[in-house]
């Protein structure tokens, strides 16, 4: 998918003003939020269980290379296919092939963010394979032609309404005045279109929420059971998941299982999680014949060591999303590519270039919400702020922010004009501003006080103050 | 693929400012994985016998499953028959090849008419054994196989599971145990499936509706060993 971070100021724009996207966000507000604090506050060992699951994950990147081994022996052990693959072209080209020599005509999908990220539903309909996505709100969005929104929740930015003309464009086989107007009636329609998909599918194409290297399992969370029909049903199973996914143990994977779903939906475990280890056996009534995982690099052992390593630990929950007042506030399409959010602006930077990602890290306030709520701790807005200073160390920011920061700089490396400086500042705009005690237009600062009022100073520095009430001087 | 193997390990390892690591870490880790640890293990599943039935109903129940408990096998073909009759279900019943269900004497219930497989796309009311359950989240566990195929835990709209009661653990933690001490290390089947709750999803305006894929009603059957 094309990238428009670049762009995030208009997108952003133009989400404000959308009202249905708007009363969509709300409706985000009102859900996740208010469940993830009730599931927190009924489970006392949370806390300890983060700290669990953030040190299982730092374990892993330090000795990457050893589980990602591990768990490619375990799988060949199981008569399952490993394929390593250093970027989203050579993902393609491996997942197209194995479809190819399977004969694939229709491919039945679990919802997978690394398939968005490698667009595989585009390479696949261009070698004549059909992708059929399978989660409910990822199903909808295909029929849309649009990106998901949201890490879990693909489909968030919808209406009833929005879901009831997509069905009635795509699915000509029922009669037109058919009732569509419950949640209800669109999902069994879902249901009962898809249903046919999974039992005629040829192949199927999950992500995995983890690998474990103990035992060569990968690892499926979902609440509907798409992900379980689509890796039993066809012939084929094909997973494709990012490097970092590994974790040692089933124990470590259930430790991370036990943060996931409390984090995500508030829920205290997700209804199905799978662990799926090679083919069919030969005993076996069902299951498919062949299990390939397609291991995906794409940038992410460049981020091992830098200051972007503890990112590696994100499990796509969507907390730091569903938390963050300003995906809250323009949802997860003004951000511009598949991911979106806090984790996004982090990760985005990473995958395709801070130098095509714009305003992304700037697009947040730094409130600090996302690291209060991510169950694996990752420091977001730390790692933001190591975004900004790339972006200004490569002269990509703004201009005028480029100079304003030049000139602080400048200031701040010599105390006595910075006071002198500042006192004068302080006591020009206490003055000014004495009246109304806030200014609504500042010269230089229009973008500033086009949405809000500068209060005004008091007409004194904190420093003239402190050394006023005999503070020491460090 | 050789070349992109070596790639990604090269670059895994060229980022970590070291080389292959040496044998005495590898065999640190090589324990590690040896000798699965369990980490933090929440209190709430760490009761006994009687707390730990209860705890699964009702984490169960919390999760919108239904549950029954009966006394021994011979009364879960009357416990099956109302459910269906309760619901308005069909009484043709998929029943898995499994030991604990064929356990159970079904042609006592004439109402019920009982075939045994694997799931297919026209079957209605699936009834497999579970593995286990565990308390913590009321959660069943089923090993995919010859005996319990996993298109009948997905497949038909209503799934009924029996579980012993003897076999209902505090965590999960304990379920892995269980599955290594009676399956060997490397006994792990196609599949595991941990289900908590009959199928859902939330993806139309946050609205929460059972049966999206899966089955729109899980019935945890859980049965007492018969009294001696």
């Amino acid at each position: 998918m094309d990238s428009t971070a670049h762009t995030f100021k208009s997108n952003a724009l133009e989400a404000l003003g959308d009202t249905r996207l708007q009363d969509a966000l709300g409706r985000l507000g009102h859900g996740f939020p208010v469940k993830r604090k009730a599931a927190v506050e009924r489970m006392p060992e949370f806390e300890a269980l983060r700290d669990a699951a953030r040190d299982i994950k730092d374990h892993v990147l330090g000795h990457l290379d050893f589980y990602l081994e591990r768990f490619e022996a375990r799988v060949h052990e199981r008569g399952g296919h490993v394929h390593w693959c250093a970027d989203a072209a050579a993902a393609r080209e491996t997942i197209v092939g194995i479809c190819r020599a399977a004969g694939a005509r229709t491919v039945t999908k679990a919802k997978s963010m690394i398939g968005e990220e490698i667009a595989i539903n585009e390479h696949l309909a261009a070698a004549g394979i059909e992708p059929v996505e399978t989660d409910l709100g990822e199903y909808i969005i295909q029929l849309r032609r649009e990106p998901p929104s949201h890490l879990i929740a693909p489909a968030i930015h919808l209406a009833k309404g929005d879901v009831a003309e997509a069905f009635r464009n795509e699915h000509k086989q029922f009669p037109g005045d058919r009732p569509l107007d419950e949640p209800r009636n669109l999902l069994d329609e879902a249901r009962s279109v898809l249903r046919e998909r999974f039992l005629a599918a040829d192949v199927g194409l999950t992500g995995a929420n983890m690998l474990i290297a103990e035992t060569g399992s990968i690892v499926l969370v979902t609440n509907e059971g798409n992900a379980d029909l689509t890796h039993t049903l066809p012939r084929v199973h094909v997973v494709v998941a990012s490097i970092e996914k590994v974790v040692p143990t089933l124990e470590d994977a259930t430790a991370v299982l036990r943060v996931l779903a409390r984090s995500a939906t508030g829920q205290e475990m997700s209804v199905y999680n799978t662990f799926v280890t090679g083919p069919r056996r030969p005993d076996d009534p069902d299951g498919p014949d062949e299990f390939h995982v397609v291991l995906l690099d794409n940038g992410r052992s460049a981020m091992l060591g830098s200051e972007f390593h503890d990112m590696l630990r994100c499990i796509r929950c969507g907390a730091c999303l569903n938390h963050c007042p300003v995906y809250r506030s323009v949802g997860g399409h003004a951000y511009g590519w598949v991911y979106s959010g806090p984790m996004g602006k982090v990760l985005v930077p990473n995958l395709i270039g801070i130098e095509n990602a714009g305003d992304l890290p700037n697009a947040s306030t730094l409130c600090g919400r996302c690291e209060e709520v991510c169950p694996m701790r990752i420091p977001l807005p730390r790692m933001l702020r190591d975004w900004r200073e790339r972006q200004f160390d490569r002269g990509l920011g703004p201009a005028p922010a480029r100079y304003a920061l030049k000139a602080w700089a400048f200031l701040a490396r010599r105390p006595a004009l910075y006071r002198r400086v500042t006192a004068l500042q302080a006591a020009m705009l206490g003055a000014l501003g004495r009246r109304r005690g806030a200014f609504r237009h500042m010269p230089l600062a229009g973008g500033w006080t086009a949405a809000r009022d500068l209060p005004a100073p008091q007409g004194r520095t904190f420093q003239q103050m402190w050394s006023d009430r005999g503070g020491p001087r460090s | 693929m050789t070349d992109s193997r070596a790639a990604t390990l090269g670059a895994i390892r060229a980022a970590l400012g070291r080389g292959p690591l040496p044998d005495q870490e590898t065999a640190a880790l090589e324990a590690r994985l040896a000798n699965p640890a369990a980490g933090v293990v929440p209190g709430r599943g760490r009761v006994d016998a009687e707390a730990r039935i209860a705890l699964f109903i009702a984490e169960a129940e919390r999760v919108s499953a239904t549950t029954a408990r009966v006394a021994g096998p011979e009364a879960v073909p009357a416990v099956v028959a109302r459910f269906l009759r309760e619901h308005n279900l069909p009484s043709t019943v998929k029943l898995a090849p499994d030991p604990q269900v064929r356990s159970i004497p079904w042609s006592q219930q004439s109402a019920l008419t009982v075939t045994e497989g694997h799931g297919e796309k026209d079957d209605v009311v699936g009834v497999t054994g579970a593995f286990c359950g565990v308390a913590e989240t009321g959660t069943l566990v089923l090993l995919s196989g010859p005996e319990s195929p996993s298109t009948l835990d997905f497949l038909p709209d209503t799934h009924i599971a029996l579980v012993p009661a003897a076999r209902i653990f505090g965590t999960y933690e304990e379920a892995w145990e269980r599955v290594r001490a009676e399956r060997g290390a490397d006994g792990l089947p196609r599949a595991v499936h941990w289900i908590t709750g009959p199928s859902r999803t939330a993806d139309i305006e946050q609205t929460l509706l059972l049966g999206a894929h899966g089955p729109r009603r899980l019935h945890v059957v859980i049965v007492d060993a018969r009294a001696p």
